[in-house]
């Protein structure tokens, strides 16, 4: 699948941002005054931020409205929605906090709750895709949500919540990416079964329909991404987990381990958002003999 | 709504035949050229004179080899367009509610005033139907010529897809497989009609004819049709073969 940037800035950004928001909601950090002020402002800007984002790979954005219409079957609308309720209950516990100096508890407990649902049906859009056996596995909802309360936590300070998440975090990102390389063959989706031909022998391509690219191939099949796949992911390790990590146990009192730990964080979920869409195969590449 | 609906009172579609499909890719051109012209936003293309042109088509025909280890390859040309699943995954990704699925006939359409461009519908679809229009940003699709198919504005022989109408090998038909006595239903129970990547669950309503088995020149004893037919040049007879064999000699 093409790792488009507004995709990779919108699930990464929205994530980190919910998973901030969660974290304030049930008090941890417990917060009031100009210190929840700028605690709030990070997490709101980092969610509404991506989410924005996310409308710019949009073909018709100024219709984007429309899309809170359907949340009965689909996942996007579902997002769309539990993302704008969710920003609403944060929005009225930040301001207990910030002007009242008051501790509207149920209020912070129910925003915590649907941030994470908010992270969870970001992720369902994407794991539902039956066409990309990659994402769809639970573990694509898993790293999603694991992703988004590790690094909700290391901004938020919660640094030894956050060690402890980094690390169930590295270990089930590891293990999601050795199992996802047999996913496809896992699915048995074959360029026999989608032509339906195989009875008939071992098929291949012998002509393309186009003798140019277009938009399936360019979308769909995007085959240039992988060439680095295992360097990538050595990276993406490395940034968003192990340094991280290391900064957080090894110098927990350090004015710049918290700041030094999210950029390094954010760049190595960069890396890792960008595999998730350039490893993904999609099904209709067997008809164009790719993968 | 972007459920689909429980069931549809005709369950409209097209049947190809694999073993009559001649690759010419008029189908392809025929399509574009409705479709362009007709319903919703036109099929556009980019850098159309340039070097890499792309463009918006609705159905695409790949071409195939098959072979088995020890017999000579079979080329099959593919012609490959909306299914119009009965369980179509695009439908229900659509947050808008612009894909949708009509109870009347089967057939999935984009109403592109609703359409974002968010490709969630694209990205559903296994077979590759759906194409985002790179000039509208909407989606586009095989609409089964809805705007030909009940049109009374056409003559009466008109009145089917565009790509069966003008299909030169008579490889494409349309008709209804609810219908246990249509063209269609009664030519793929015959001809077992294929559903493509049915391990997706969609239910696919188009079918595919398989092709034909060949007859094969290998392994069914040597049939050489004209050698027998040949008088051998040399050894005539009569007048002629004397003649033959006087001239020979001089």
């Amino acid at each position: 699948m093409h790792p488009a940037p507004s995709v990779i800035l919108f699930t990464s950004l929205s994530g980190l941002g919910f998973g901030l928001l969660a974290w304030l909601g049930i008090g941890l950090p417990l917060v009031f005054g100009w210190s929840a002020f700028w605690y709030f402002f990070v997490g709101f800007g980092l969610a509404v931020g991506g989410l924005l984002a996310s409308t710019f790979h949009l073909g018709n954005p100024q219709r984007a409205l429309k899309a809170f219409r359907q949340w009965r079957s689909s996942w996007l609308s579902r997002e769309g929605i539990l993302a704008v309720i969710s920003l609403l209950v944060m929005a009225i516990y930040a301001i207990g906090l910030i002007f009242l100096n008051s501790n509207w508890q149920i209020i912070g407990i129910l925003g915590a709750v649907g941030s994470l649902a908010t992270i969870f049906t970001t992720s369902m859009i994407y794991a539902q895709m039956k066409t990309v056996p990659r994402w769809n596995t639970g573990f694509t909802p898993v790293l999603f949500l694991l992703y988004s309360i590790a690094g909700g936590a290391i901004v938020a300070g919660n640094s030894l919540i956050a060690s402890a998440l980094l690390v169930i975090l590295l270990v089930v990102q590891m293990v999601s990416w050795n199992l996802g390389g047999k996913s496809f063959s896992n699915a048995g989706h074959t360029i026999e079964t989608a032509t339906g031909l195989g009875f008939l022998g071992k098929v291949r391509q012998l002509e393309s329909p186009h003798s140019g690219s277009n938009y399936l191939l360019k979308e769909m099949v995007f085959v240039v991404g992988r060439k680095h796949a295992t360097k990538l992911r050595a990276i993406s390790i490395v940034l968003f987990g192990v340094l991280p990590l290391a900064l957080l146990m090894l110098a927990p009192f350090w004015m710049f381990s918290v700041p030094l730990a999210t950029i390094s964080h954010i760049i190595g979920l960069f890396a890792s958002r960008w595999l998730f869409f350039a490893e993904a195969e999609h099904v209709v590449g067997l008809y164009y003999d790719k993968r | 709504m972007t459920s689909l609906p429980k069931s549809t009172d005709r369950r409209l579609g097209l049947l190809i035949d694999l073993d009559t499909c001649v690759g010419c890719h008029a189908c392809v051109i025929s399509c574009k050229e409705w479709n362009t012209s007709n319903y919703g936003a036109p099929l556009s293309d980019m850098d159309a004179y340039g070097e890499q042109p792309v463009g918006t088509f609705l159905n695409r025909v790949h071409t195939y080899e098959i072979k088995e280890p020890e017999a000579p390859a079979q080329i099959v040309h593919f012609p490959k367009s909306c299914l119009h699943c009965q369980d179509a995954p695009c439908v229900t990704v659509c947050p808008t509610g612009a894909s949708y699925k009509r109870s009347e006939d089967g057939i999935v359409l984009v109403n592109e005033a609703d359409c974002i461009g968010c490709g969630l519908c694209a990205w559903a679809c296994p077979y590759g139907a759906r194409e985002m229009d790179a000039e509208a940003g909407v989606m586009k699709k095989c609409t089964l010529c809805v705007d030909r198919i009940y049109n009374e504005n056409i003559p009466e022989e008109d009145r089917e897809p565009a790509c069966v109408r003008t299909c030169p090998a008579g490889a494409r038909h349309f008709g209804d497989f609810d219908d246990p006595n249509s063209n269609v239903s009664l030519m793929s129970a015959a001809r077992g009609g294929i559903e493509l990547m049915k391990e997706q669950g969609t239910k696919p309503t188009n079918r595919y004819l398989p092709p034909r088995p060949k007859s094969d020149i290998e392994s069914q004893s040597q049939i050489d049709m004209p050698i027998p037919f040949l008088e051998p040049v040399s050894g005539a007879k009569g007048f002629i073969g004397w003649l033959d064999k006087a001239l020979e000699k001089i």
